[in-house]
């Protein structure tokens, strides 16, 4: 290209006319976005959100209290207290998790061997105070008993792989 | 009631101050609504929403950030000139309100139709660059000042090639009336014979009032800010506002000097019923949309090309410009006499 074709086509702003025809096409291309709060994106079965504890379906909470999760947890977010109940089955006291410190990796649901403690498909937990986020034993079985089909639902899902 | 609007001294008064409020507050809803209007084109071209929720179609959300500037705390630097920096945001301001006095609507339609309506706006458009000096001095911030500093030589530069333009339409006017330079484009707008010149300006309206690609002073991506980077609340408000009031400024220059101000594209019936501030608005917001989808387009120029652009095209350019308009006009005894055409 000559030094004068060169010059030309810049004084021309040909690019330029070129760049803004784009633009103004894409003002008229479906929305790519989506309008978050009402419409949301596709989750897989393995996504790992808010922690929840289940229960069996006799109402009685899995946890064994064998704190292979507590000793797995990289972060140490999860603190747990046991003690044998009346009929002599050994249960949680204390079961807290540091949803501020938890990197959500998986790993307490890995670990455990009944199922008790998952992570499951929501992420819309953001609260207020820092205080709200030290979820104790009574929030995480009540996420179990909110989200327990949908829990169910994901561990059968993944049951082949595991 | 004519007779106490024109003739008594207290009638005269209420009645430049119900004209100012005319002008005003029609401009500061349209910079409510500019800031809205520029997230919507700019989310459209980048595929995105824009604000949907605050009202129908986000019309709220201008309210809603004004009521969030408004009330935010003002944060005043302890070394800054306390009274320099605050008069900083206001002179911003006030000047890109009080340029609007010579801006015709209509047939004679301006708050002041002054036989120098040109002048008082390059002036006041000069004085612009005293807002950033002072803000971007009286931070007591090194930041602040570079930006000022920066501002300052941006805006000096392209209002060289600004005025070398404006000089090329007032030669094909002969009038320094805004009024005269939109009734001398009754037959053809000055877009058409001098479409380069009107590039050249509208790129210069562009730097002028430090919109992307040539936003350097505020340059989000890689700075905070320039010279307001030590403002808060409704200093910067005040700021903000006067940046976008200078763009609706802007966009009325380029519709007045080369769109033909408030006459209709072609003088014939269907056109015509439209009233003329209605075409100015028109033309304003088609020149608004060209800013924003100018933004939506260009990366950002860098500070030395920036200068290169300003000094060794545009000004050789525009000089060559004129003086070839002048040899025209004077080769084809054209040249309009002194005193407007329509006089």
């Amino acid at each position: 290209m000559s030094v004068l074709g060169t010059t030309l086509r810049s004084f021309l702003l040909k690019e330029l006319a070129a760049g803004m025809v784009s633009t103004f096409r894409m003002m008229f291309q479906p929305k790519v976005t989506l309008n978050y709060p009402y419409e949301k994106g596709p989750l897989s079965h393995r996504f790992r959100g808010e922690h929840a504890l289940r229960r069996y379906p006799n109402g009685e909470e899995r946890c064994i209290a064998c704190k292979l999760c507590e000793a797995t947890c990289p972060a140490e977010a999860i603190t747990i207290e046991a003690e044998q109940r009346d009929d002599g089955s050994r249960r949680t006291t204390r079961y807290d998790i540091d949803m501020t410190k938890c990197i959500y990796c998986g790993l307490c649901e890995e670990a455990c061997p009944v199922d008790a403690i998952v992570e499951g498909p929501n992420y819309e937990f953001a609260t207020e105070t820092r205080e709200e986020l030290m979820y104790d034993k009574g929030k995480l079985l009540a996420n179990g008993d909110r989200w327990e089909s949908l829990l169910a639902r994901r561990l059968e899902l993944d049951a082949p792989y595991r | 009631m004519a007779y106490f609007f024109y003739q008594t001294l207290v009638g005269q008064i209420l009645l430049m101050l119900l004209e100012t409020l005319a002008v005003l507050v029609p401009l500061l809803i349209g910079v409510a609504y500019l800031t809205l209007m520029e997230r919507k084109v700019m989310a459209a071209m980048q595929r995105r929403r824009g604000p949907n929720v605050n009202g129908a179609f986000g019309l709220l959300q201008a309210f809603a950030d004004a009521i969030k500037m408004i009330v935010k705390e003002t944060v005043i630097p302890a070394g800054a000139n306390r009274v320099l920096f605050l008069f900083a945001p206001f002179l911003t301001f006030s000047l890109a309100m009080a340029a609007w006095a010579v801006i015709p609507t209509g047939n004679g339609l301006a708050v002041a139709n002054i036989n120098v309506g040109i002048l008082y706006l390059l002036a006041m458009s000069s004085l612009g660059v005293y807002g950033m000096l002072i803000a971007g001095w009286a931070s007591n911030s090194r930041y602040a000042f570079l930006g000022g500093l920066r501002s300052a030589a941006q805006m000096v530069s392209y209002e060289v090639s600004i005025g070398l333009v404006i000089v090329s339409v007032l030669l094909a006017v002969g009038s320094l009336n805004l009024n005269d330079i939109v009734l001398a484009q009754r037959h053809i707008w000055f877009c058409v014979p001098m479409f380069p010149m009107f590039i050249v300006f509208f790129i210069s309206a562009l730097a002028e009032t430090n919109r992307a690609p040539f936003d350097l002073p505020e340059g989000e991506s890689e700075l905070v800010a320039g010279f307001f980077v030590e403002y808060s609340s409704l200093a910067f408000g005040l700021f903000f506002l006067g940046e976008y009031a200078n763009m609706i400024l802007m966009s009325s220059m380029v519709s007045i000097l080369f769109l033909g101000g408030w006459l209709p594209p072609l003088g014939i019936a269907p056109l015509t019923w439209i009233p003329g501030p209605l075409w100015l608005i028109f033309k304003i917001l088609f020149c608004l949309f060209v800013f924003i989808w100018v933004r939506a387009t260009f990366p950002r120029y860098r500070y030395d090309q920036l200068m290169r652009l300003g000094w060794k095209v545009f000004l050789p350019f525009s000089l060559l410009w004129m003086i070839g308009t002048a040899g025209f006009l004077m080769a084809t005894g054209l040249l309009p006499h002194m005193g407007g055409v329509n006089s």
